[in-house]
């Protein structure tokens, strides 16, 4: 792991290492910082696709929890309005397509990262505290096909950090 | 555990900009808002401030027992005016929650810098309104052991709740508006949860943010989905906005009385609520600003913006009053003819008289920006305008109620002590609430604020 102070050390130190062909690495930050996933390598996330179907699952949830009672279950004659009266059936359609949406967009998100992860070896490096802080990390995994103890130490260092970490899983 | 370390050599130093003082690192920013939450503690101010909402808040659970021992009738309403303080909180309540999903959503799609230092306490600020307003239509029922009717669930009776009425609209906007600021709210706070995660001085704070920070630790690639979720729930917030208030005005509309049956009532309670809404923003920045020395983040530049939107609003309240009111003898119905007349002379003429006065006239100040950008004229302001709505609501309510069609039918409505106790008790509620929140987790966006260093001094660059 190696630590930085700016966030464009951390990007450029991120391109290089993707550009050496390390694959399986992470780069932690205390805030997100614009083309660093891609300068890691990661480009694409399903979470738009998940918002949506949990946004079309509550539209059409929604709209039939309100059709199915007031045309099948137990029709009404609520102030002459037909059965199947459906821009009164609006607003609770929207607010549930709201809900759903969100709700995905909450879990999917937090599911998707894989979190809650009461665990990473990242944080046993004492230091790593600071990644919540003012501080930038670079993170190469062992399982890297590239990865080798002493060459992976001295490509970190060539990439200019204030300084290199062995982590300890 | 935290690490020391002092300012490196190549630390981003962030120059000034309107929304942040210069001279602030990513570090200083972390520094400044987590030693609030961790090694701060309260002060006097704090604590009486604390009791005095606390007090208000056993008023509450003292009203709500005699209320829910004794029925509604310990409350002025009776007939005709079945509606009375219950309701004007409740939308007073909904309407002050919307500025702060505003702030945090619509303010965020439109890349809106000012809005960084202010969104956490301002969406802390309608999770705690609408924690006050959802009481209202639960307490307000003759037989709120029966609330769960409201709810579409399997019953043995094969029966469902209305849906084609506004009330049980309002039960799901009311609810989704809770849930989503909820969410919003706590997906805003993981990344700071880590931050105070791994300042924790002691243990089992260590512990307790840890849980809730979900072993959040940085990472791009939880950046990106992060960021992605933020934007879509941000896109979501925005027309729930909207649609809250507008269903909630629906709840007046969709009654055939003089002076409720109008079609301007969904942007002018919209309007309204977001009127009130930065009123309370106001009304909780500048003392926050002050007691906890956050004018580094809290700049004029924020109190201006404010006081901007205030008056925009303000001025489409305005236009709302005179529409009514022009509509009223344009359209020659006599019954809304005299529910004008009778809001400007009958027995509720005072109140109209003192809105007009808190809600139109005085807020005209915030044409001036020497008003705009005094700390002090702002706050009074803000009272003057939170009082204004307050009023609105409560003179639709009742002057439309105590006279409507049939003069026989007519009859006067006056608040009881319960009613005023259960008001002031939401109050209360609502601070201790606030109070809590600033004491036990960061009131400003720390990440957020972080990334403001990081822009300001990228912009900077030559």
């Amino acid at each position: 792991m190696a630590e930085f102070i700016s966030a464009e050390e951390l990007l450029e130190a991120s391109k290089r290492a993707s550009e050496a062909g390390y694959k399986r690495m992470d780069a932690y930050s205390p805030f997100p910082v614009e083309g660093l996933a891609e300068a890691i390598g990661v480009y694409k996330t399903r979470l738009p696709i998940i918002v949506f179907c949990g946004g079309l699952f509550g539209c059409c949830g929604g709209f039939f929890l309100q059709w199915w009672p007031n045309v099948i279950g137990y029709p009404l004659n609520i102030g002459g309005k037909p059965w199947d009266s459906w821009p009164a059936f609006i607003p609770i359609t929207f607010e549930l397509t709201i809900l759903c949406a969100a709700l995905a967009a909450t879990f999917g998100m937090i599911a998707l990262n894989g979190l809650p992860s009461p665990y990473h070896p990242a944080f046993n490096v004492e230091r790593f505290a600071l990644a919540s802080k003012d501080r930038f990390f670079l993170l190469i995994e062992a399982e890297d096909p590239h990865f080798g103890l002493e060459q992976t130490r001295q490509f970190l260092n060539e990439l200019n950090p204030r300084e290199v970490s062995e982590v300890e899983s | 555990m935290a690490v020391r370390e002092p300012e490196g050599v190549g630390t981003v130093v962030a120059p000034g900009s309107d929304v942040l003082a210069p001279g602030h690192t990513y570090g200083s920013v972390t520094d400044k808002i987590s030693a609030i939450v961790l090694t701060r503690g309260t002060g006097n101010k704090y604590k009486v401030g604390f009791a005095t909402a606390v007090a208000l808040f056993i008023g509450l659970n003292l009203g709500i027992t005699v209320l829910m021992a004794y029925g509604v009738g310990v409350w002025g309403i009776n007939i005709p005016v079945g509606w009375g303080y219950a309701i004007t909180n409740f939308v007073w309540w909904i309407g002050i929650g919307h500025a702060g999903t505003l702030i945090s959503a619509f303010l965020l799609l439109m890349r809106q810098r000012w809005r960084t230092s202010i969104n956490r306490f301002a969406e802390a600020m309608t999770l705690f309104a609408v924690a006050c307003a959802g009481m209202f239509p639960l307490l307000h029922m003759g037989r709120p052991w029966l609330f769960y009717w409201l709810l579409p669930y399997p019953d043995t009776m094969g029966v469902w709740p209305q849906f084609r009425s506004p009330l049980v609209w309002d039960v799901f906007a009311v609810s989704t508006y809770a849930t989503v600021s909820l969410l919003f709210w706590y997906v805003g706070l993981i990344p700071d949860l880590a931050t105070v995660r791994d300042r924790a001085n002691k243990r089992f704070k260590q512990i307790l943010y840890g849980i809730f920070a979900l072993g959040w630790r940085g990472s791009a690639r939880h950046w990106k989905r992060y960021e992605m979720a933020g934007l879509l729930l941000a896109g979501i917030a925005t027309p729930l906005v909207v649609s809250v208030h507008t269903v909630v005005s629906f709840d007046f509309t969709i009654a055939i009385l003089p002076g409720w049956h109008s079609t301007i009532f969904p942007p002018y309670f919209v309007a309204g609520a977001i009127y009130s809404g930065f009123a309370m923003v106001i009304a909780l920045a500048v003392p926050l600003r002050k007691y906890y020395g956050l004018e580094d983040f809290l700049s004029i530049r924020h109190l201006d913006n404010m006081g901007k939107i205030m008056l925009a609003t303000g001025l489409i309240v305005a236009y709302s009053y005179v529409m009514e009111t022009f509509m009223a003898f344009y359209g020659g119905n006599k019954f809304d003819v005299y529910m004008i007349m009778n809001r400007m002379t009958g027995p509720y003429a005072t109140v109209y008289w003192v809105l007009i006065a808190v809600n139109l006239v005085i807020p005209q100040l915030l044409w001036s920006s020497r008003i705009r950008r005094n700390p002090l004229y702002l706050f009074l302001l803000s009272f003057s305008v939170q009082t204004g709505m307050w009023l609105e609501r409560y003179m639709i309510i009742v002057t439309s109620l105590h006279r409507d069609f049939v003069p026989s039918s007519w009859g006067m409505f006056a608040p009881t002590r319960w009613d005023w106790i259960v008001f002031l008790g939401t109050i209360g509620f609502f601070f201790t609430l606030f109070y809590l929140f600033i004491r036990f987790l960061p009131m400003i966006s720390i990440f957020e604020m972080r990334d403001l260093v990081h822009q300001t001094t990228e912009e900077a660059r030559p």
